[in-house]
């Protein structure tokens, strides 16, 4: 009844086959490898950068320099640095008909079923492949009501003041190492902007996409919710399987105004040659609520940790998080909450799936600080094993300032028992049916958050990723 | 009417957990449409003996054959035995969380059946058979098991042998922790899904679910073995006497047929 090196050989197959595949390089301009401040002040001159943010960048690459690379957590001593590319250029412009974007290009979206999705059940697509986005569209009637869609080099460019006004706020370089790495070498990502009371009610959708091999990809996304608005904004990711190592690197800023409300969704399916760093932070205000969905699902080595800070009175943030870890794998998942002012309410809520011998640890960190009287906050996690080659790890932190404060806690480590495979074998399901269905029962709590045609999806990729030998 | 063969036969049957001897050759021979009772102390080995006709994979058959159709299914997977037509009620069913009660049962149908079933024609399946069994519609949208009080999971054990119509349905200690009204729900529900071509082994401790689901032989098993079979009148005499009073009987009948 164990798994075998075959089904693990068959599920790698499969996401080869889906979303593995490669296209031959065509970049314009691939940046030479290694991390020189040459490079740095090239992208910014190839983007046409106003000087303050090339400043931005030197100062950024200064710190990442300085900053160790962290020694909690996953294993990062192997990240190639000197072997990646930072910067790869794959058109001079960016198309707003999937007509102006190079056949290549088009053709992979085609596959990840991004167009056809965009005319279902989008409000707005922003599709990037390499360092850039290629393509991005927004409905003409949203556009009319101000909300702004754009690629973060466009943002800065057409929103200069606005654009400076938050960027880099949330999430300085100084915060982290990657966070320092992805200011020197950001490149791509999304600026939204949603202006007061405009509910953008059906979901933008940011795609990314790494071809190259030994690439290194930045994207930022800054996001602005003004007083009284809506935005889901959701993000997928994908990448050709190689034998080389990938990195992909963002940073994600979000305001969330007085209010306010913003949902941000990620299913990461990086290939199993990618690490995934990436820091995400949202600050928000009175009243407004922020809720992170965070699945991930891919990579070598994710490390991820959405984060809300609670600034004003009433501010609430949920954060729930799904990571499965299989052969291979380490995902290192989780969520912060940070509460600095008083009747402030947050909530994380994470469940991981370990199979294969993969690992997934879950990291929480809940902080009241003195003053945010009546806080109100949850923690739970709960972790799945599938067999005995895998393990799951919980590394939750509670620091708290204030006395009157409401807490709770919970984390529940579970096998998938004999019995439980044993009842749903008797009721005709193989095993692997079985496991699977435990599984989609488990994670069915965060799946259910999700908007329907991701919901089906999430579910799918799930069963992918698990033993399902059988087509 | 010429002698019918048996389509369910178990020959001497030995079975181990973790070395340790639990069963030690059993008997047993069941035609179509016959009912089974197989009556016993605690720990006399009624509950491995459901266990290994369903194929757990912590049973292990040392000696012996369990015939199906004439074919031995001692080395099938418990999928593979559901699909010939076996069905297993839990005494302990396990709850599913996040898993719709219609949900799973329309995939195990579909696994069973191995065809296609749409969801609107299984639906409709399903919620003839709730209403048969006077189950609560509701309870169809629930997660399986999860949360449901003692009764609830084992009138939904029958629900899902309704579902799956098995030729041989094995329930094992269906009426263990119920009180009186619910022993007889789940009594009635069991006789209004048997027909002729089916065929029950009901496991039991306690004779009154019998009154319900009344069997054509009684079996009485002690130590791993069928000690004694008769017809219904065996349970009867049970429930007059107790199992301390009957065993000793038994026991006192077979060590003078020894002496003899």
């Amino acid at each position: 009844m164990a798994v075998t090196e075959k089904d693990i050989q068959e599920s790698k197959r499969v996401y080869k086959e889906k979303y593995g595949f490669a296209d031959p390089e065509q970049a314009i301009y691939k940046a030479p490898k290694g991390l020189d401040p040459e490079r740095v002040i090239e992208i910014s001159r190839m983007k046409n950068e106003p000087e303050w943010m090339l400043e931005f960048r030197l100062k950024s690459l200064e710190i990442f320099n300085k900053k160790p690379v962290p020694e909690w957590g996953a294993d990062l001593s192997h990240i190639p640095f000197d072997d990646l590319s930072y910067f790869v250029r794959t058109t001079e412009k960016q198309g707003t008909t999937w007509e102006d974007v190079p056949d290549y290009i088009k053709d992979t979206f085609d596959k990840l079923g991004i167009p056809e999705a965009e005319r279902k059940f989008l409000a707005g697509v922003s599709a990037q492949y390499e360092s850039e986005v290629v393509y991005h569209s927004i409905q003409k009637d949203l556009e009319a009501k101000g909300v702004i869609f754009l690629s973060t080099e466009e943002g800065l460019e057409q929103h200069p003041e606005l654009f400076r006004q938050y960027f880099g706020t949330v999430i300085p370089s100084a915060d982290n190492k990657f966070a320092a790495m992805n200011g020197a070498f950001w490149s791509g990502g999304s600026f939204v902007y949603v202006p007061k009371g405009v509910q953008v009610t059906i979901p933008l959708q940011a795609y990314f996409r790494i071809n190259a091999e030994q690439m290194g990809q930045f994207e930022r996304t800054l996001i602005i919710v003004d007083e009284g608005a809506y935005v889901h904004y959701v993000e997928g990711c994908t990448a050709p399987v190689y034998s080389t190592d990938s990195f992909h690197s963002g940073v994600i800023e979000i305001i969330v105004k007085k209010n306010a409300r913003c949902r941000y969704t990620t299913i990461q399916n990086w290939s199993t040659n990618v690490y995934n760093l990436v820091t995400q932070r949202s600050a928000v205000y009175e009243g407004g609520v922020m809720e992170w969905v965070d699945a991930n699902l891919g990579s070598s080595i994710t490390m991820k940790y959405p984060s809300v800070y609670l600034m004003e009175p009433g501010a609430k943030g949920d954060i729930l998080s799904i990571a499965y870890a299989g052969d291979g794998q380490v995902l290192d998942a989780g969520g912060k909450a940070v509460h600095v002012a008083p009747n402030t309410s947050s909530k994380i809520i994470s469940k991981s799936i370990s199979q294969h011998g993969g690992r997934t640890s879950f990291r929480g960190l809940l902080k009241i600080y003195k003053g945010a009287e009546s806080a109100k906050s949850a923690m739970r996690c709960d972790a799945l094993i599938l067999d005995s080659a895998s393990r799951s790890d919980t590394y939750p932190t509670i620091e708290i300032e204030e006395e009157q404060v409401n807490l709770g806690h919970e984390a529940v480590v579970s096998r998938i028992g004999e019995d439980q495979l044993f009842y749903l074998m008797s009721r005709g399901l193989s095993e692997s049916e079985a496991a699977g269905m435990i599984v989609s029962g488990f994670i069915e709590p965060i799946v259910k958050e999700l908007p329907m045609e991701y919901a089906v999806e999430m579910n799918r990729l799930i069963q992918l990723q698990m033993d399902k030998a059988v087509g | 009417m010429a002698t019918e063969q048996p389509f369910f036969q178990i020959d001497d049957l030995h079975v181990e957990i973790e070395e340790n001897q639990i069963l030690r050759g059993v008997d047993l021979s069941v035609k179509r449409g016959e009912i089974h009772a197989i009556m016993g102390p605690n720990g006399s080995g009624k509950s491995t003996l459901a266990h290994t006709l369903m194929g757990h994979p912590s049973y292990e058959a040392t000696a012996g054959q369990v015939l199906y159709n004439g074919e031995d299914i001692l080395e099938r997977d418990p999928n593979d035995r559901a699909k010939l037509g076996i069905f297993l009620a839990f005494q302990y069913p396990l709850a599913i969380p996040g898993v719709s009660t219609l949900n799973f049962l329309r995939t195990s149908l579909k696994a069973v059946k191995q065809e296609e079933i749409s969801a609107r024609e299984f639906r409709r399946h399903l919620l003839d058979k709730m209403d048969m069994l006077k189950i609560n519609r509701e309870f169809a949208g629930r997660y399986l098991n999860d949360g449901f009080s003692g009764g609830e999971k084992k009138r939904m054990e029958i629900l899902q042998m309704a579902v799956l119509e098995p030729q041989l349905a094995i329930l094992d200690e269906i009426d263990s922790g119920l009180d009186i009204d619910a022993i007889r729900a789940v009594g009635e529900g069991i006789s209004s899904i048997m027909h002729p071509d089916m065929s029950i082994v009901i496991i039991t401790h306690y004779p009154r679910i019998l009154h319900y689901v009344k069997p054509d032989y009684v079996h009485i098993m002690v130590d791993g073995e069928i000690r004694q079979s008769g017809g219904f009148e065996l349970a009867e005499e049970l429930e007059a006497k107790g199992y301390d009073v009957l065993l000793k009987e038994v026991m006192v009948a077979s060590t003078q047929t020894q002496q003899a």
